[in-house]
């Protein structure tokens, strides 16, 4: 059954091409999530108001981002803004994909934080004669962040697990660049299992980092 | 000579192909869903169950969520080549999707069991229930009312992750449309309707589970 011999050495010639690749992964990953939380921050604000204009922006905004796979998303992104004369590279449609996505989902995961802190905080720091502003700044947007902070964690996981999408338009990260590689050889098996665990040790250094971070923030 | 691509526009006779997608992606979310529901339940019990199994499964959970579906795809596909053994691409799908889901489902069934408060299961026992009539009458259905909204979630989480099956040759929704766009270039129309597909299956039921949630609660 298992006639097969693994032939490893071809990897290890091809792993600085992999490690460009998951160069770009990380990239790509981190530039959405920075797009994404700042879009996010605004769409949960508007999405609090319940009525008008900027709630149903905001309300479509994110159940097309929850509700069409991310794949379609990146297809739309590299396909189809090429009807209106927009011709994206592969990096462009999967982080302009990417960003659109985390908005969505973050902007969710914002709300629901916004929504766990009792409006008498706000009111009591308006009422101490707190700027609108800075009454979000020091009293509201810092409860926020330690609610929402595992939720952020995981999507900026799941960000970097989608990135590997954009290898269906031709991208070269991790997954397209071992895509590439392993088209000399076709050993599909070998340059996949490394891929896999570099995959897995980019989530872990994430997870790590977070559970470290959230110690030294919150450890009271 | 100026050499020309070959091009048709779209015709009606490309609608059976279309069609056939949205069944592909149907069926295959529908056969995943329930095979991974099942491996789900199983693993859950035995994750909250066994310390041993806890354990072990852990490194599996582990792994299985922190590698691209892509990628367990790819990885699938490969070890059954290297066995010799040519699969059909929907099987890989469902290899792959309800493993997935199982994984998912585990966690939800896990985080059931454990919200049944352990008094509840004391009386039971000691009305003379043994720990299978307890698990089945009493722990059972409480943990089902908690994590079915959730369930629910999963299953659109399913749906959408299917989009990724046409890496290994499945023709799903989302590929046959890609195949028709490279043929007739009418990309926004195309996509157009395939997210709308996509859209009116998911949003509905997103809908459904988050008033449930609201209610049970």
């Amino acid at each position: 059954m298992f006639g097969y011999t693994f032939f490893w050495s071809l990897v290890w010639d091809k792993l600085p091409e992999l490690l460009e690749g998951a160069k770009l992964t990380l990239e790509i990953t981190i530039l959405s999530m920075i797009v994404g939380t700042t879009i996010a921050l605004p769409l949960a604000l508007m999405r609090r108001q319940a009525t008008g204009p900027g709630y149903r922006f905001a309300t479509a905004w994110v159940e097309l981002a929850r509700n069409t796979p991310a794949l379609f998303q990146i297809y739309m992104g590299y396909f189809g803004l090429g009807a209106f004369g927009l011709q994206l590279s592969s990096f462009l449609a999967t982080f302009i994909a990417l960003s659109f996505n985390n908005a969505g989902y973050l902007a969710e995961t914002f709300r629901g934080g916004l929504n766990a802190v009792p409006p008498q905080q706000f009111s009591a720091a308006r009422s101490l004669g707190m700027s609108s502003l800075r009454a979000y700044m020091h009293v509201v947007f810092p409860q926020v962040f330690r609610i929402v902070f595992f939720p952020y964690v995981n999507q900026l996981n799941w960000a970097l697990l989608n990135s590997s999408l954009g290898s269906i338009v031709g991208l070269r990260e991790l997954t397209g660049a071992t895509q590439a590689a392993q088209s000399e050889s076709f050993r599909t098996f070998e340059f996949f299992i490394v891929t896999a665990a570099i995959y897995y040790l980019m989530a872990k250094v994430v997870e790590i980092s977070a559970r470290l971070t959230f110690w030294r923030l919150f450890r009271s | 000579m100026k050499f020309q691509l070959p091009y048709s526009g779209l015709q009606w006779s490309d609608l059976p192909f279309l069609l056939t997608g949205i069944f592909h992606t149907i069926l295959l979310t529908v056969v995943a869903a329930a095979i991974g529901t099942v491996i789900g339940i199983i693993l859950g019990w035995l994750r909250e169950s066994s310390v041993v199994a806890r354990y072990i499964l852990a490194i599996y959970v582990d792994m299985t969520r922190s590698v691209p579906l892509i990628i367990q795809f790819i990885l699938v596909n490969s070890v059954f080549s290297l066995a010799g053994l040519a699969l059909d691409p929907f099987v890989v799908g469902v290899i792959v999707l309800s493993l997935y889901m199982g994984v998912l489902t585990s966690e939800l069934v896990r985080s059931g069991l454990q919200s049944v408060r352990p008094e509840l299961k004391k009386a039971s026992r000691s009305l003379g229930m043994n720990y299978w009539q307890e698990l089945f009458h009493v722990s059972g259905p409480l943990a089902l009312r908690t994590s079915f909204p959730s369930w629910v979630g999963t299953v659109i989480a399913l749906a959408k992750d299917t989009s990724l099956v046409g890496v290994v040759g499945y023709v799903d929704i989302l590929r046959a449309t890609q195949i028709l766009i490279n043929r007739t270039n009418e990309a926004l129309l195309m996509l157009g309707v395939t997210g709308l597909f996509y859209f009116l299956i998911c949003y509905p039921i997103s809908l459904y589970s988050r008033r449930l949630e609201r209610t049970l609660q």
